[in-house]
């Protein structure tokens, strides 16, 4: 079995899975039930000043009858006095010494109530600090949360305020309430962030009832919008991490999270830059018990590749990444459809032919079956055919051969500019 | 609010239960339907399970065409309304044929999730949409504006109806003529309640109705008005009259007590009082098509303490379907192949008491290309009974259509297939009554497209003989 001990800016976990602070770790018993699953880590449910919560408080998107395909909240922060927190925490760590546990923690903006709570959580022992510059809801309407995280030189100051006073390592959480996070990831480690977090929750309205016509949730006929999380942000969570993954001035670890649902997210995001997932909606859909899944999965899936450590795979499609403008022009793909997989569903031919490049048409074999055909030097290999294709195999996008050196957007603008000084005379 | 949904679903209990109540008590419950209906979960998984292909095969498998794969998406969607109306719009007899079709062999064979996992349950999603409307009171279409034109329609079955209702939204005046005393035709007596309750085709009928067709019942053409009547009083007639009951099977003691018509005895579970007379009886089914499966079923829900099917060919040459084959054997429903019945036995009082009959064996290739059944020699031998069904086929109303003067082959009244135009320009025909002889197909599915067919060439006729003048 792979080796999936990880290490975030020294914080050290048995493996890569934290639960996210939020409502699964609400408390030591639950804290306590996870690691006893198996959980790597976790960050604690935020601690600040006890807050008062309403009802109800969560929503879920469904999709075709696919439940929790998104999920949103508007529960705020811990609700519980700090003392029992902390004193939880405390026991929670001792029984589970080798497993990360993380405070999250979120305050007013001022220096010496930042000193106050780090001291007080290190002092219960935990391994590191995660503040929270990301709530959307609530908390933001009273300057805490995304209202600070919002812009950088808050996120810079509350992080160097955090840093004056804490022993452990302190990672930023970012929201991705905002246009650009790097601009945030950036103010973080100005600040002397030891690592980054991302993505806290999305500005969301679930839902409407379109039989009472109120907001979803709503409390008493008023509803007022969530963070919006689980599987349906995974892209957006995986776009901003590796965009601060690739950027050389936010040079420290990367936690991911933001719709990771199984083993196979995981990867991605880890080969993406994180050096760990945070996980929380896929756990409030299933339980602790998902853990065991993550585990076997993605230690199965390193040792069939040979890979010895988690570690190794950390960052590694980081290098792929990169601008649109560093893109290859002249590389092409076409689609080309396995008739003998083929159900004859003709969704393709009706999606390329309403929504994109009409190049597949319903014709017949000469027999009297129904087939379909791609005609290549129409397709432009924009993959939807063989996104909406229902059956695996049936369509399969190929790689044409190049015709043309390659070249990017940039790399034509620079030969075009250089161009543009030549002189021609007549 | 909530006050107003208690009230729909008052309103839909009320109109359920006050027709399964008719049944009487004894046997009333061995004749509820048998297919559960899709739950609300069950049914919105299957409906988002659909593909929703483009230009889908199963929309051409349905004789009728019903956009299989728009009514399935807009039970995802919860446009049920929506739902039901594009079934009903293909099909004015879709809430029957959701329970009656063969969909493995229509809609469901087609499916192409036949060719990667399993069909969608095409049949049980129409029920599930056609149940809706039902339970909710919907009437789904609106007549058109009245263009002053006459149209008879002899017989009120799924062919019948499927015409009257094309010709109602299209502006005509509608009357159907209406033998029983209750429209509907097979889906009303002819199919055993276990698959179609009588409650289903009489909302049919009922969504007819309200388009404001003249529905006769109780009428026979030829005794209670003539036909030419109907030809002077009308733009054109509209025959569909189905067929008759079962043809005698010309043996001694066919005559005794005990002897009944399957399709008859169907009929007597459809009504109340339920009969009671195969209470603890032995009964043999003689004949292996759907009628036969129908009246050996019946009778095992009516109490018979043993049923007997007896074909003289064998399993494979038989023509129930399969699922019906197999419901029957679920049923207890014993087969005895290669059996030709020769004689029914009876005591002195006239009551059955067995069946003689003699042992067959397949030969060569007959006209129809299955294998001639011959006779063992000196192979008889007498099964016990106490009552025998008939269920070898159906008559034709042959006398009445002699009398019409329309030309047929043996009582298959002959059609232009394009037009469903028989020998007399201004009579159409549709349904069982053109079945046979190389013509149509038996299904209620296909008599429902039939009816459409006629209405729409009886519309251009007149369209084209009005425009002219």
């Amino acid at each position: 079995m792979a080796d999936l001990r990880t290490n975030l800016a020294g914080i050290t976990s048995p493996n890569p899975f934290w639960l996210a602070s939020a409502p699964p770790t609400n408390s030591g018993y639950q804290v306590q039930r996870a690691f006893e699953a198996g959980w790597g880590g976790a960050v604690w449910k935020t601690l600040g000043d006890p807050i008062l919560n309403v009802s109800s408080r969560y929503a879920a998107v469904n999709f075709n009858g696919q439940r929790v395909a998104g999920f949103n909240n508007i529960e705020l922060i811990t609700d519980r006095p700090l003392e029992v927190n902390l004193k939880e925490i405390y026991e929670t760590k001792k029984r589970f010494p080798g497993h990360a546990v993380i405070a999250s923690l979120m305050v007013e903006p001022k220096q010496e109530a930042w000193h106050e709570i780090v001291k007080k959580a290190e002092a219960a022992g935990v391994d590191g600090l995660e503040l929270n510059f990301g709530c959307p809801h609530g908390m933001a309407e009273r300057g805490m949360g995304s209202a600070s995280g919002q812009v950088p030189e808050l996120v810079e100051k509350q992080t160097t305020w955090a840093k004056e006073a804490a022993e452990t390592p302190v990672i930023v959480k970012l929201t991705p309430n905002i246009t650009d996070i790097t601009a945030t990831a950036e103010a973080a480690v100005r600040g002397g962030a030891d690592a980054v977090s991302m993505i806290n929750t999305i500005n969301s309205l679930a839902g409407v009832d379109i039989d009472s016509w109120l907001p979803i949730p709503n409390v008493s006929g008023k509803g007022a919008h969530g963070g919006y999380c689980g599987p349906a942000v995974k892209p957006i969570a995986l776009n901003m991490v590796s965009e601060c993954a690739r950027n050389s001035r936010i040079n420290v670890p990367i936690s991911g999270m933001g719709g990771v649902s199984n083993w196979q997210n995981a990867v991605e995001f880890m080969l993406m830059g994180a050096s760990n997932v945070q996980i929380c909606t896929a756990a409030m859909h299933h339980g602790f018990r998902i853990v065991d899944d993550l585990i076997e999965g993605l230690s199965n899936y390193l040792d069939e590749r040979g890979i010895l450590s988690i570690q190794d795979i950390i960052g590694k499609s980081v290098p792929t990444y990169s601008d649109w403008g560093n893109l290859d022009l002249n590389y092409n793909v076409v689609a080309r459809i396995n008739n003998d997989v083929c159900i004859n569903c003709n969704k393709c031919h009706i999606a390329c032919e309403d929504t994109s490049h009409q190049c597949i048409d319903m014709l017949n074999d000469g027999n009297g079956n129904p087939i379909l055909r791609v005609r290549e030097e129409d397709c432009v290999g924009c993959n939807l055919c063989s996104i909406v294709c229902p059956v695996d195999g049936a369509i399969d996008m190929i790689e044409v051969p190049q015709e043309l050196p390659s070249m990017t957007w940039n790399e034509r603008q620079s030969l075009l500019g250089s161009l543009k000084d030549c002189k021609i005379t007549k | 609010m909530k006050i107003h949904l208690l009230f729909i679903l008052t309103k839909g209990d009320t109109f359920m239960s006050t027709l399964e109540s008719s049944l009487p008590d004894k046997f009333k419950a061995n004749f509820k339907e048998v297919e559960l209906p899709l739950s609300d979960q069950e049914a919105s998984q299957e409906a988002n399970r659909c593909l929703y292909c483009y230009d889908a095969p199963c929309i051409t498998a349905c004789p009728t065409g019903i956009d299989i794969p728009s009514f399935i998406k807009k039970i995802a969607s919860g446009n049920m309304k929506g739902s039901a109306t594009t079934i009903m719009s293909a099909n004015p007899v879709g809430a029957s044929c959701a329970r009656v079709c063969p969909t493995e062999e229509l809609c469901e064979g087609a499916c192409v999730l036949n060719h990667s996992t399993k069909p969608i349950l095409i049949g049980n999603l129409q029920r599930y949409a056609t149940d809706w409307a039902m339970r909710n009171d919907q009437v789904l279409f609106k007549k058109g504006e009245p263009n002053g034109k006459k149209i008879a329609i002899v017989g009120g079955g799924p062919g019948g109806l499927s015409a009257a209702r094309e010709l109602a939204l299209l502006g005509y005046e509608v009357t159907i003529y209406e033998a029983e005393k209750e429209a509907g035709g097979l889906d009303t007596f002819g199919i055993v309640s276990f698959r179609l309750p009588k409650k289903i085709s009489l909302w049919e009928v009922d969504q007819v109705k309200k388009l404001g067709v003249t529905i006769k019942t109780s009428v026979k053409v030829g005794k209670d008005i003539g036909f030419d009547e109907l030809l002077e009083t009308n733009e054109r007639v509209i025959l569909a009259i189905g067929m008759a009951n079962v043809p005698n099977l010309n043996i001694a003691g066919e005559n005794l007590k005990g002897v009944h018509d399957a399709i008859d005895l169907v009929r007597s579970t459809k009504s109340p009082p339920m009969p009671t007379h195969m209470e603890g009886k032995r009964v043999i089914v003689i004949g292996a098509g759907n009628t036969a499966i129908d009246g050996a079923t019946c009778s095992v829900r009516l109490g018979a303490e043993n049923v007997k099917i007896v074909y003289r060919r064998t399993e494979k040459e038989m023509t129930a379907y399969d699922f019906e084959y197999e419901f029957a054997k679920q049923d207890g429903v014993e087969f005895r192949w290669l059996t030709q019945p020769i004689e029914i036995m009876g005591d002195t009082e006239g009551n059955v008491t067995g069946l003689k009959c003699v042992k067959m064996q397949l030969g060569g290739p007959s006209s129809d290309g299955r294998r001639k059944p011959e006779p063992v020699p000196d192979s008889d031998f007498i099964i016990e009974c106490d009552a025998v069904v008939k269920a070898i086929g159906q008559k034709r109303h042959l006398e009445l259509i002699e009398k019409l003067g329309l030309a047929h082959n043996d009582g298959v009244v002959m059609i232009n297939k394009d037009s469903m135009q028989t020998s007399n320009s201004r009579v159409y025909a549709c349904g069982d009554v053109i079945f046979g002889k190389g013509q149509g197909e038996a299904m209620v599915v296909s008599a429902a497209q039939q009816g459409k067919t006629a209405a729409y060439h009886v519309h251009e006729s007149l369209k084209e003989m009005y425009s002219a003048q």
